[in-house]
């Protein structure tokens, strides 16, 4: 459990007269000699969607049955776990009773065995999946509680408010990544279902890809040393944060995820962090504006750990000027990520622009994602987008519509949409 | 009947000490310690806790620091010290008194920002040396001698703030003053602090940088013109401090024959008004000495207020003033 938390902030604290807000990228990195953190205080709970599309094509239930095979596979002796089938209700696999079983080589194998006899038949739920893995980790305390969702389709057998009630209950209880095998499930369904649960999301379009993945996501998952770790921010009085985001590696919006923590301080959830870690957080708060040359503390920005201790701490600083040469600077962070985001916004505007029919917003919408992924460096979704529109001039961001999409690679462009390019810092 | 500036009670006009609390009626002077020594209790939002680092818990300001602007007026002499809009600090300090029937000291001091602990240097030095000028002045001493003094006994005093292990960081300041009386006046300087007077007639410089550049263009090395833009026209030459070597100052007597003012600045003023018909430009007319003190400050300020500015205005009467 010796992770040392390093918290660094970048900003331009110079406002002109009378501005009120406050934008600061806070970088929160984690350091620890990898032997800490190989812990077995760990859960980690298999959702395998095994509804009746899941049979067809064959292949895409076997898939999710080796993947689910190879995830029990990396699960270090000690390690707490079980496999949950979802349908339109949801079942513990493995072990038999509804409780967490303990990983050795025998429950190991006992747990596979249990995976290869799973059949396709039913619907899909996914708030009764989530309802069940919350069940069974619930017991478990002390270390990152982690679950897997691999699913090949739409949440059909329940009413997205049912979802919303569940998502309610149980975001911050563990995190959750979701995979999505095929192309017939919805990329905005599951990234909300990520979002909530502190996770990623992706497609997996190969089924023969999703062993990999599996094991791969396990593996990080079991590589946390410490979970329920917050981010705390102190505001002065009069002040409001207007956001909370995190810009990297991946962009996630925790600002409705608030809870009070004392006067004038509220905590942020940020899931679990490994030894070799580190994550970039776009802040936005708004004061109430000082004097001319008055120097402010607009947020103490503290991560607290599951007990309430402080593992690191930051301040972001207001300081009102006249001259406009230091209050026109332009932070080089904040305005790197306020692009990555612009960036994510316009790939799902452009691509619901297409599905819609809309080909003039379309184009403009990807044309503009295409220039800016150019210009912020981002060549792997400058990558995803080519292949949806033809790109002309990728410094002006002039496009054409493709005539022929695949569904894989517009719902690979979808998904990765808030992968974000990391700021150089030279 | 007068009363005693410090604890009200009355006073004749010949008392020399206050009956009531002993205070020494015939000099007025400037708060010992500089206005840092006394923090405000309270954030200006009513606060009273703040954090390790000075912020108010309620409103997140700045504990304000009474050095940030500092104003000091006493009769015929006022000062006004600023810390400008790039720095952090304002290490620039200032100290002044008069003595009752003899005349009035002066002292301007401006921290060596690449020393550490600038602000208490210039501190020390204002408050060691205005008093040995105000005890010369009281006991009737040659104002030369008695600015030789000051200076030695400064530079004595700001070279015990340093830390033996780290000699080439030792607090430094600079340092100009002057001594005026009814007739005469005594500027005395160690560094680019500098003094002008302005008359009716005209203004001048009174004293010369301590500066490399400064001593290049006395040597004939660089023209006035390259010496401004040269790279070493502010890398002091001799200063105050543990490292400086400077057993006396330069100084500068002359007869006060017409009534005009007499100005004491650090660089934070000189910069943007470096020739004395610059300053004499920019020099508001019939105004209290504090007027001209702020007037100069805001023009340092609107400029661009890099550096912190410290300016005393001093009243020369010309041997007849009132």
């Amino acid at each position: 459990m010796a992770l040392d938390f390093a918290v660094e902030v970048f900003q331009n604290e110079y406002l002109p007269e009378g501005a009120a807000d406050v934008d600061a990228i806070v970088t929160v990195t984690a350091t620890g000699p990898p032997a800490e953190v190989v812990s077995t205080d760990a859960a980690e709970v298999v959702i395998v969607d095994t509804s009746a599309s899941m049979a067809y094509p064959p292949s895409k239930l076997a898939a999710a049955k080796q993947a689910a095979v190879a995830a029990v596979d990396v699960l270090r002796d000690g390690v707490s776990f079980a496999v949950v089938a979802g349908t339109d209700t949801a079942r513990v696999v493995y072990p038999r009773a509804r409780k967490l079983a303990v990983s050795d080589p025998r429950s190991r194998a006992a747990a596979k065995q249990a995976v290869r006899m799973l059949r396709a038949d039913g619907g899909t739920a996914m708030g009764r999946w989530l309802a069940l893995a919350d069940d069974l980790l619930a017991g478990f305390e002390g270390g990152p509680r982690h679950a897997i969702l691999v699913t090949d389709g739409e949440n059909q057998h329940e009413s997205p408010r049912r979802l919303t009630k569940v998502l309610d209950e149980v975001a911050g209880r563990f995190t959750c990544d979701c995979r999505g095998v095929g192309t017939d499930w919805q990329v905005a369904e599951l990234r909300r279902i990520a979002e909530a649960m502190l996770g990623t999301v992706d497609i997996v379009a190969d089924p023969d890809g999703l062993a990999e993945d599996f094991r791969s996501m396990a593996a990080t998952a079991m590589g946390k040393a410490l979970a329920d770790v917050s981010l705390r921010l102190w505001t002065p009085e009069g002040a409001r944060v207007v956001s909370v985001k995190q810009v990297a590696p991946g962009l996630r919006d925790l600002t409705g995820r608030r809870v009070e923590s004392g006067p004038r301080t509220g905590d942020y959830p940020t899931g679990a962090w490994g030894g070799a870690e580190s994550r970039d957080y776009h802040l936005r708060v708004r004061v109430r504006p000082a004097g001319l040359r008055d120097r402010m503390l607009a947020s103490r920005v503290s991560l607290v750990g599951p007990s309430g201790d402080v593992l690191g701490q930051g301040r972001v600083m207001a300081v009102w000027t006249e001259d406009s040469a230091l209050s026109t600077r332009i932070s080089v962070e904040v305005a790197h990520y306020t692009g990555q985001a612009e960036l994510a916004e316009a790939i799902q505007d452009g691509l619901e622009a297409r599905k819609a029919g809309d080909v003039g917003r379309a184009t403009a919408r990807l044309g503009r994602a295409v220039r800016l992924a150019h210009e912020s460096g981002n060549t792997d979704t400058a990558k995803l987008l080519a292949k949806v529109v033809q790109v002309q001039d990728p410094g002006t961001g002039t496009v054409k519509l493709r005539p022929q999409v695949a569904d894989e690679d517009e719902m690979t462009l979808d998904s990765r949409s808030t992968v974000t390019k990391r700021v150089g810092r030279g | 009947m007068e009363s005693c500036p410090g604890c009200s009670s009355p006073v004749a006009a010949q008392d020399r000490f206050c009956e009531a609390c002993g205070r020494n009626l015939r000099v007025q002077r400037t708060s010992v310690g500089g206005p840092g020594s006394q923090w405000p209790p309270m954030c200006a939002c009513g606060g009273e806790e703040f954090d390790a680092d000075g912020f108010c818990e309620q409103c997140g300001r700045a504990r304000p620091s009474a050095r940030d602007r500092v104003e000091f007026v006493l009769p015929g002499v006022a000062g006004v010290s600023d810390r400008g809009k790039r720095r952090r600090r304002n290490e620039d300090s200032m100290a002044f008194g008069r003595v009752r029937g003899r005349g009035v000291a002066v002292v301007v001091c401006d921290g060596v920002a690449s020393s550490e602990r600038a602000e208490q240097a210039s501190q020390t030095a204002v408050d060691t040396a205005a008093d040995v000028l105000l005890t010369g002045l009281q006991a009737g001493m040659d104002a030369e001698s008695s600015t030789t003094d000051s200076v030695v006994a400064a530079n004595e005093a700001v070279g015990r703030l340093a830390r033996p292990e780290a000699a080439e960081v030792a607090p430094s300041c600079t340092f100009v003053s002057a001594v005026v009386t009814d007739d005469s006046a005594t500027v005395g300087w160690v560094g680019d602090s500098r003094a002008y007077l302005v008359a009716e007639a005209g203004a001048a410089r009174l004293t010369t940088d301590d500066t490399w550049a400064a001593q290049l263009v006395a040597e004939g090395v660089l023209t006035e013109e390259e010496a401004l833009t040269d790279r070493r026209a502010h890398v002091l030459s001799r200063w105050l401090g543990a490292d400086s070597g400077v057993e006396a100052p330069q100084t500068v007597t002359f007869k006060v024959e017409t009534p005009g003012l007499l100005v004491l600045c650090s660089d934070g003023l000189w910069n943007y008004v470096p020739e004395p018909e610059d300053l004499l430009a920019v020099l508001p007319r019939g105004v209290p000495p504090v007027e001209v003190a702020r007037e100069l400050v805001d023009v340092a300020l609107k400029a661009g207020g890099h550096d912190n500015i410290t300016v005393v205005v001093v009243q020369l009467r010309g041997g007849h003033g009132a």
